[in-house]
């Protein structure tokens, strides 16, 4: 791969743990409440699958969505504007942090009712379909999402009627605390697929590079109506589920076995309950970054003082991101009415 | 016994008990096992009553709260957890078209002893999707009942009594009371379900409200208070079936009719309670109604937005001013 775009990869991973932590210091702070979910751990499927995309594809995600918009090309600070609020927010602050928009980057949103993703990524696929483009839908979903009813109304619409649409799981083993293997009775979710008729692979979520080829291969064949197909990426978070989470339910025995892409065993879970923290989980965990900054290193394309510089450039980035939202002023009730004027609306029906 | 429990320690309690003495209870949803539950409410319950009747589920709303109508309808007594109303829509199916209508479908052959609790209302900045509040919709369903506890010592009545009950309860509890506290007395005899309760006797005007918003009220009337108004609290608990009687007594004394609620205003729980109280009472009020509720918008999520999408203390003494008082 080209040293000019695993650079742009590794920018992005960086830019998405700095983004995600800093959220969380501010929400710490008390800047902003409600339910934030972190995406440290997984940044190699966001950041694998969005630069597959064109600018042409759309993008439906769900409510730990930062690092997807901030990788498809929304401004770090009118990211963090809507989680503080503000009125330059990419919503205006009306959405908040599970609710990202932005219409000019064909980012459809992010859903925070677990399954809503696939209908609407249907949707917008049906109009790519009937208007004949060349263009992709991205569907992002949890493992947990998988048992949602939505979930196989839509994928069978979408194999019934070819549309073009990427499924893309990212399978970080757990929906809140509860683990795969007590959620789902196939836990290998790009099985199900086949149920559907819908062709379907598993790969490492961790591996941004695979990630982006991979992903490359699909949103092509796809756009050239090869109809819809399941990616799961097998990932994990280092944090808890959202701020809310310490994410303690979580055996060090699991860490262990996913470091070395063992596949999890129930069994062991109950030889070893000993819970990590999660700093310990991000000191052992697989990290995407670390992968690629190492490969890139072996390879010659990166040296120390051009890692350096990337990482100064974002903390300036993210620094100003913050003190962007600080400044951003409160929306006022006046303009939520009449922006968004609803129920209002004083239409003339003749 | 007579301690002071947190609200979610109340409806813990209850659940313990309930299971404890009856072995047909059990519960089912998101995260209520091993988890604790998302509000602590089955806290503990998974480590004693194990994993068969504490089951942690699928996203499934829908298939595992139509499971608990399935195993009701067989005599068993489930206790649904819906994480938050916001995914009972979800569930909407289970709830309207199957255990609302099966024991009438079914011509009495079949009963529900089915309860479905679910947090809700508007937290602190859980954006438009997550501060719902379905309590207009829910109202409207012939078939269900809904509880809608306001303290420690309701929740844990209520809960025990929702069990007991062979029909389907909808049991709303709301996210901002988990955490308050309260004195539960388990000998004090608990009123009916659905029975209304003067919360504070007054002679000038008639609050009638339920669930955190009566919290609101109390302190609104205390303040009134200090400015020469005098007004009587009726907590609801109840909103299907509600007490009537109780609020029409209340109406005899004060003749002024004030209802708070958080839900939206249009088509709400406060239509259905001014319209039904305006008919039944019309000669005992002085003047028209007030209805103080939730502003007709999703939920923004902007901190200050938020709390002005919905009443506040000022907004319910600010109503009651608008009262003409015999001075
Ligand atoms: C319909 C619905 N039910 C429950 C929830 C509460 N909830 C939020 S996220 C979540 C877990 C989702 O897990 P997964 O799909 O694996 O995504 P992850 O959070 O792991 O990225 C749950 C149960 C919800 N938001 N929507
Ligand atoms: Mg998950």
């Amino acid at each position: 791969m080209e040293r000019e775009q695993i650079h742009k990869m590794l920018r992005d991973m960086l830019r998405a743990r700095a983004f995600e932590e800093r959220a969380a210091e501010e929400y710490s702070k008390g800047n902003f409440t409600g339910f934030l979910h972190l995406y440290p751990g997984e940044e190699a499927v966001a950041v694998g699958v969005i630069h597959a995309a064109e600018p042409s594809d759309y993008i439906v995600t769900t409510y730990r969505e930062h690092v997807h918009a901030l990788v498809r090309g929304t401004p770090s600070k009118a990211i963090m504007a809507e989680l503080f609020g503000r009125r330059d927010g990419v919503c205006k602050g009306m959405g908040g942090s599970m609710h990202l928009f932005d219409a000019e980057r064909r980012f459809m949103g992010g859903y925070a009712i677990v399954g809503e993703t696939y209908p609407i990524a249907i949707g917008v696929g049906y109009a790519v379909m009937l208007r004949k483009l060349p263009e992709a839908v991205i569907c992002f979903f949890g493992d947990g999402a998988v048992n949602q009813g939505t979930f196989h109304e839509s994928l069978n619409m979408a194999a019934l009627w070819r549309l073009p649409v990427l499924f893309v799981c990212e399978n970080n083993h757990y929906q809140i605390g509860t683990e795969i293997h007590r959620h789902s009775a196939v836990t290998d979710v790009y099985k199900r697929a086949a149920a559907y008729n819908i062709p379907a692979e598993k790969i490492n979520g961790m591996d941004v590079l695979t990630v982006n080829r991979t992903t490359q291969r699909l949103l092509k064949q796809i756009r050239s109506g090869g109809g819809p197909y399941l990616l799961e990426l097998e990932t994990y978070r280092f944090r808890g589920h959202s701020m809310a989470d310490p994410g303690t339910y979580r055996p060090a025995v699991e860490v262990h076995s996913f470091t070395t892409q063992d596949p999890i065993s129930i069994a062991a879970h109950e030889i070893e309950l000993n819970y990590p923290t999660t700093d310990q989980i991000a000191e052992v965990g697989p990290d995407c970054i670390t992968l690629l900054t190492q490969h890139a290193q072996e390879k010659g394309q990166l040296i120390e003082q051009e890692l350096a510089l990337m990482k100064d450039d974002i903390a300036k980035e993210i620094d100003a991101a913050v003190d962007f939202a600080l400044q951003s002023p409160q929306p006022t009730l006046e303009e939520c009415l009449d922006d968004f004027n609803i129920n209002q609306r004083t239409e003339i029906l003749i | 016994m007579r301690e002071e429990k947190n609200y979610w320690q109340a409806l813990n309690l209850a659940l313990d008990m309930a299971m404890a003495e009856d072995s047909s209870v059990f519960i089912l949803g998101e995260d209520v096992g091993l988890y604790g539950g998302t509000y602590r409410v089955t806290e503990g319950l998974y480590a004693k009553y194990g994993e068969e009747r504490v089951r942690d589920t699928p996203i499934s709303e829908n298939s595992f709260t139509g499971l608990g109508v399935g195993a009701a309808m067989v005599g068993m007594r489930p206790v649904v957890e819906i994480m938050t109303i916001n995914f009972a829509l979800l569930a909407l199916d289970a709830i309207i078209n199957m255990a609302a209508k099966i024991p009438f479908m079914s011509g009495g052959q079949y009963t529900i002893p089915l309860v479905v609790r679910m947090p809700g209302g508007v937290a602190k900045q859980l954006a438009a999707q997550h501060s719902q509040r379905l309590e207009h919709t829910l109202m409207n369903v012939p078939g269900l009942r809904i509880a809608v506890p306001s303290t420690p010592q309701d929740a844990y009545w209520q809960l025990r009594q929702a069990i007991n009950s062979n029909d389907p309860i909808i049991f709303l509890e709301h996210e901002l009371l988990y955490f308050t506290k309260g004195i539960l007395d388990s000998s004090i005899e608990p009123l009916p379900i659905h029975r209304a309760q003067v919360r504070r006797k007054g002679k000038h005007l008639t609050i009638i409200s339920y669930s955190r918003h009566v919290l609101l009220c109390l302190q609104a009337a205390e303040q009134l208070a200090k400015q020469g108004i005098d007004a009587e609290v009726i907590d609801l608990r109840s909103l299907k079936p509600i007490d009537w009687d109780t609020c029409a007594q209340s109406l005899q004394h004060t003749h002024r009719l004030l209802v708070v609620e958080e839900d939206c205003q249009f088509a709400g729980s406060g239509a259905e309670i001014v319209t039904h109280l305006t008919e039944r009472c019309f000669f005992e009020l002085d003047e028209a109604p007030i209805r103080v509720a939730g502003r007709d918008i999703p939920t923004p999520f902007n901190a200050q937005l938020e709390a002005a999408s919905i009443p506040q203390v000022a907004d319910i003494i600010a109503a009651a001013q608008r009262f003409r008082y015999p001075s």
